[in-house]
């Protein structure tokens, strides 16, 4: 790791006056991501922000037909937290089924998300159920928020402070993991919300997330596995690396989906 | 009184300091004073270099020091060992080709991660910082990493002192005998397979702490090895250049070795010679990064072999034709694991009257390979297991019986299979019997179509290894009584890399001399106590250990023996040691006129050479060992995806006489889950165009994790050995034998559903798909 | 030079000062500045689980987590697993009876994920071990013995666990 220097703020005020007023300032969330990050010397910050402090970041609530989470909530609380089980089972397992036990005690939704990792499972439930990503300064529809590989709508000194879900009539999210890292190499979240159907994809795509609207239409008309069978995305759009050619992650798209549809309750 | 005796399931000794945190791992060391090394490390696979300007990272923060290879070669310093090297003579007789490697690289890097320079600070991190300010001028050159491709002569010369990347092409065996044979055979198998290379990921990585003591001129060096003497003659006469007595080598805990702690490394040389100039102790450790780049990597073989049948389906011939790569230096054993370490196993445990191995080594701008847990064996079974059950399939025999025609029967043990496998006992068909009744082969076909309602594909899979352990060597062990602490200090030349040798020496002691296991101290690891000693590897040490202290103690009886006549005043032939049933004394014969060996010991000052009642022994009569036996896999896959697991996975072998059945079930599981990493995932890839490695991390390189796998049924039929005392036959490397034909012939058994014939290691979801996929597009 | 903190950890239980730098790792720290060996550094990606130590009581990768960030917490190693008189905690001593450790050396990080699934989980059946065990490597053991371990620990080895002879005498 270079050198660096180290706050932890004990408001999101003081931390959003940190981020601004340090040369190139970093969010330090759970760390999951940017501490190997750091070790292996890939980005070099002035400053480092840790959020550890800011208790009222962590948070799940229950409130009308929505379930409200806590930038700074871990995993391993999304996993076990009974509102989420109850009226969001699926984000529960999603939650359930990042890294691992220790990687879940420290990783945050919020960090996840700002990260926007293209193999990441948590952007594909928050585009999948149409949430809400509010911020220190505003609020980010889902659809606005991920902007490509490792790109969000987040400004320097905007920090995520929590992630609204409505709760979906029924939804449910299927991973099929690389097998060395553990991470999607096609994750797919389908959901029906009041708002609508959506599916949306992680660990495929060059941009990152998205959304396959052929199959949100299919599933529309009729909710089966069998009403997507048919429907492949554009395999040119997809990840290629040692682990799964382009063709391979398309293939898996349609058939993690099914499974998804599947599985949804 | 707690049973500690042979064959029992004895919890371990050494457990107690490791599931406390109290283990001494080399990195655990610390000395007063010390400075940390990090290695600077070539970015490319094949540079020349230009120039390295250290002035930057000299005047970093807290740097001591920056050595480059010029630097070394001034002040004297030998090359690291390639000792195996001079042991292989090439088919026309002439010697192989042999790689001159550098501790630190002068003119030119061979392979990503070759190391260039050490900064040396006050801090690991300072260290780090500076390291990133050596400057370095490359030439870049073509690079060549692929193992069928180094071999063609078009390819670029990376040692173009050699004419050609071959670093030698050796053969053994009759070779005219083994073409006639495929000449006249009913029927001819022909199989081309990769055996793939593995970066072997001991979990604790490889670290040094080099001392020099000035006024005896003598280096101490801390280090994870399999065996301190080994590596010290290496370092001391092939690179320091400096008597083997002028340097200490000492290993306490090892998180693991497979073979690749073995070796002298270049960074032992490094930290040994900066402690002498910089008059403090030099302490480098690995990261894992580095120990992808500069541990020695595993096996990484391309074969093509025929198998000659008769009508019957009796084997009359073995032709193979194998390239493997060596990597860009020949490692200390590198040379030796392709050819001499196998030589015939090729044959398995069947009759084969003709064989033939004829084998090119290639050197390529990858990292060197050299014995990885089996080394060579492995290879050998990998590909006779693949044979036989292709065989089995072509002939319409199936993979069963086709390997009862061939066995060699129980009845004809011992029996010299010709050239060089004296065979001393065995009985195959009662393993492999007893693998197939537990793996409930009856019921398969039923589970395969319950499976298919499913849509997934079910295969079985067989495979009857044998390995040969190793022999030939000496080994060595001391006894000392400690009559003040009433204890006995056991000292070996062998060296535990957590198979639990503490526990299996005490084990045989207390039965020796009938004392309890807190009675008795066992010590390794430290090259001044004893004259020599071979290590850990090629599943000897139970034998070769229990040899030299089976000595030691008979050496040990004679000597109290005299000093007990002394004192019961009798003829020394009266006198007999008593070590059972809670006793452990000379007593004169047909009386009970006895007396402590404690007590004997504390009498023995002035009557005996040393103060001490102490004994060495050592031992080099065992011959090799075989140990054998059938294991049988399952495996399930899901046709959408290729994803699979296994279901089943049964082990029935035969190591002899086993002295702990819980330490041996330990290594059987293991060695089955490494050959198993192998087979179902680990996967070295090295970038065509640039040598970069780029299953650099655990990030991209699987590794086998406890939600991958089964249960594993392992159950033993004991056999004796024939070749030692104990009877045993080491079980080491045994699973890692044994699991990686029995797991690629399940998956093929499956794949033959859907119309696929072949498929390389190491199978994963993406090529099991692209396998299933292409076969649906052939057939649509 | 960037400032030094202080900072204050309860390490298996004794209060412990110590000044790091902003970038060192709790693992670095417990090792370099505390001499906590037990906690071992296996890589550098926080996925081999060596360095897993216990944080307020849950299973953390103390090379995942810089020393700062554990300021005021309470650290457990494998070492204060065990009780004040040397008594080894049930968990030790399963490890100890079905062989769970070869070389040792992932087997304090080893232990702390199983505690963690023991604390949430109490009687986990066999799926639920290696779950909780995914993301700590052990190259020796092939895991078997381990994941017998946790499930006697939990009482729940039984039936349909581990086939193995020896381990169960």
């Amino acid at each position: 790791m270079y050198q660096f220097d180290y706050h932890r703020p004990a408001s999101l005020k003081e931390a959003s006056e940190l981020l601004k007023n340090c040369d190139e300032a970093k969010i330090l969330a759970g760390g999951q991501t940017l501490i190997p990050t750091l070790k292996q010397r890939l980005a070099m910050p002035s400053d480092l922000v840790d959020l550890g402090a800011l208790k009222e970041l962590s948070f799940i609530k229950a409130e009308g037909d929505a379930i409200m989470i806590g930038a700074a909530t871990p995993h391993a609380d999304v996993a076990v937290n009974a509102d989420v089980r109850k009226h969001l089972p699926s984000l529960a397992k999603l939650a359930e089924g990042i890294g691992d036990p220790a990687v879940r005690h420290k990783g945050t939704i919020g960090g996840s998300l700002a990260n926007n990792d293209p193999s990441a499972d948590y952007p594909a439930a928050v585009l999948a159920l149409d949430a809400k990503i509010h911020t220190t300064k505003r609020l980010i529809e889902a659809d606005e928020f991920f902007k490509g590989m490792f790109e969000t709508a987040l400004g320097d000194d905007e920090i995520i402070t929590e992630i609204t879900f409505p709760h979906p009539k029924r939804a449910a999210y299927v991973k099929f993991p690389n097998p060395a890292s553990r991470y999607a190499m096609v994750g797919v979240f389908v959901a029906e919300t009041p708002m609508g159907i959506r599916v949306a994809v992680t660990g495929a795509g060059q941009e990152g997330v998205f959304r396959v609207k052929e199959m949100e239409e299919a599933l529309a008309k009729n909710w089966s596995a069998d009403a997507i069978s048919g429907i492949k995305v554009p395999v040119e759009n997809m990840l290629s690396d040692l682990h799964g050619d382009a063709e391979y992650r398309a293939h898996l798209v349609t058939v993690i989906a099914k499974r998804a549809v599947a599985a949804a309750i | 009184m707690v049973k500690f005796g042979v064959g029992q399931s004895v919890r371990r000794v050494e457990d107690d300091r490791l599931i406390t945190g109290g283990g001494r791992y080399a990195d655990d060391f610390r000395a007063p004073g010390q400075a940390y090394m990090v290695v600077v490390r070539s970015p490319y696979a094949h540079a020349k270099i230009l120039s390295i300007d250290t002035e930057s990272a000299r005047a970093a923060p807290g740097v001591v020091d920056v050595l480059t290879g010029q630097e070394l070669q001034e002040a004297g310093l030998g090359e690291v060992s390639n000792a195996a090297v001079a042991l292989i003579k090439q088919r026309d007789g002439s010697p192989a080709f042999k790689t001159t490697r550098h501790v630190l690289a002068v003119d030119r890097v061979r392979h990503a991660g070759d190391a260039i320079a050490a900064v040396i600070a006050e801090s690991e991190a300072e260290a780090r910082d500076a390291a990133e300010l050596v400057m370095i001028d490359f030439e870049e050159l073509p690079v060549v990493v692929d193992t069928e491709k180094a071999a063609d002569p078009s390819s670029p010369a990376i040692w173009e002192e050699a004419g050609s990347n071959l670093a030698y092409d050796w053969g053994k065996g009759d070779e005219e005998a083994a073409r006639a044979a495929i000449a006249n055979a009913h029927h001819v198998t022909k199989l081309k397979l990769i055996n793939n290379r593995i970066v072997v990921n001991a979990m604790e990585p490889r670290a040094a702490l080099g001392m020099y003591d000035k006024e005896q001129d003598r280096y101490t060096l801390h280090v994870p090895s399999q065996g301190v003497h080994g590596l010290r003659d290496r370092i001391a006469n092939d690179t320091l250049k400096i008597a083997p007595e002028k340097l200490r080598v000492i290993t306490e805990d090892v998180g693991g070795g497979f073979g690749m702690k073995t070796f002298a490394y270049p960074e032992y040389p490094l930290v040994l010679y900066a402690a002498k100039k910089l008059g403090r102790p030099v302490k480098w450790t690995a990261d894992r990064a580095e120990s992808f780049l500069s541990d020695t990597q595993g096996r990484d073989h391309v074969t093509e072999a025929q198998l000659a049948l008769d009508a019957e389906g009796h084997i009359l011939g073995i032709y193979i034709d194998t390239i493997a790569n060596l990597g860009a230096y020949q490692s200390q054993f590198g040379a030796f694991i392709p050819t001499l370490a196998p030589r015939d196993m090729q044959a398995g445990v069947y009759k084969v009257p003709a064989i033939y191995n004829h084998v090119r080594a290639v050197l390529t701008n990858t990292v060197p390979v050299d014995a990885y847990r089996g080394a060579g064996r492995p290879e050998a079974s990998y590909l006779i297991e693949r044979l036989m059950d292709k065989a089995g399939y072509e002939t319409g025999l199936g993979p069963i019986e086709i390997r009862r025609r061939n066995f060699i029967p129980a009845e004809e043990m011992p029996y010299n299979q010709k050239p060089s496998l004296p065979f001393d006992s065995g009985d195959f068909n009662r393993n492999l019997n007893d693998a197939l009744a537990k793996a409930d082969y009856e019921a398969f076909e039923k589970r395969r179509a319950e499976k298919a309602k499913e849509g997934k594909l079910l295969g079985l899979g067989l495979c009857y290894y044998v390995e040969r352990t190793a022999a030939g060597m000496s080994e060595f062990a001391q006894l000392a009584v400690d009559a003040e602490a009433n204890v006995v200090h056991v000292y070996t030349g062998s060296q535990t890399n957590g198979q639990g040798h503490e526990t299996v020496w005490t084990q045989f002691i207390s039965s020796r001399l009938g004392l309890d296991a807190d009675q008795i101290v066992v010590h390794s690891g430290d090259s001044d106590v004893l004259p020599g000693g071979a290590g850990t590897g090629g599943s000897k040490a139970v034998y070769m250990s229990t040899g030299a202290l089976g000595v030691a103690s008979d050496t040990l009886i004679e000597k109290g023996k005299q000093i007990a006549a002394n004192e019961l005043e009798a003829a020394v032939a009266d006198i007999e040691y008593r070590g059972a049933d809670g006793e452990a004394v000379f007593a004169v014969v047909g009386t009970d006129k006895r007396i402590d060996l404690f007590e004997v010991a504390r009498k023995a000052e002035g009557q005996t050479d040393s103060a001490a009642l102490e004994a060495a022994g050592e031992y080099k009569e065992a011959g090799n060992s075989y140990p054998n036996g059938a294991h049988i896999c399952e495996v399930e896959i899901d046709r959408d995806t290729g994803d699979f697991e296994i279901t089943r996975y049964i082990a029935v072998d035969d190591f002899g006489h086993v002295i702990n059945p819980m330490i041996v079930a330990g290594q059987v599981h293991g060695g089955i889950v490494q050959g198993l990493g192998q087979a179902m995932g680990e996967r070295t890839v090295y970038d065509e165009e640039s040598g970069q490695l780029l299953t650099g991390s655990f990030q991209d390189y699987w590794m086998p994790r406890a939600d991958d796998l089964p249960f594993f049924d392992t159950s033993y039929n004991e056999i004796p050995s024939k070749s030692n005392q104990l009877g045993v036959k080491g079980a080491g490397e045994a699973g890692t034998v044994g699991a990686p034909s029995a797991f690629i012939n399940a998956v093929l058994d499956a794949l033959r559903l859907a119309g696929v014939e072949n498929i390389d290691m190491p199978v994963t979801p993406y090529s099991l798909w692209k396998a299933l996929h292409g076969a649906e597009e052939k057939a649509a | 030079m960037k400032s030094e903190l202080d900072i204050m950890l309860t390490v298996d239980g004794a209060e412990e000062r110590t000044t790091v730098e902003p970038r060192m790792l709790l693992i670095q720290a417990l090792r370099e500045k505390l001499g906590v060996k037990g906690p071992h550094i296996g890589c550098e990606s926080g996925r081999c689980g060596a360095c897993t130590v216990l944080v307020n009581g849950e299973a953390v990768k103390s090379c995942m987590m810089l020393a700062a960030q554990a300021d005021g917490a309470k650290i457990t190693t494998a070492a204060g697993l065990a009780a004040e008189d040397g008594t080894l905690h049930p968990l030790q001593q399963a490890f100890h009876e079905h062989h769970a450790l070869q070389c040792g050396y992932c087997t304090p990080g080893m232990l702390c994920a199983a505690m963690d699934l023991l604390k949430t989980n109490p009687k986990p059946n066999e799926n639920d071990v290696r779950q909780a065990l995914r993301g700590n490597l052990c190259r020796c053991t092939g895991y078997q013995h381990i994941v017998d371990a946790v499930l006697s620990a939990a009482g729940t080895l039984g039936s349909g666990a581990s086939a193995v002879k020896g381990a169960a005498e």
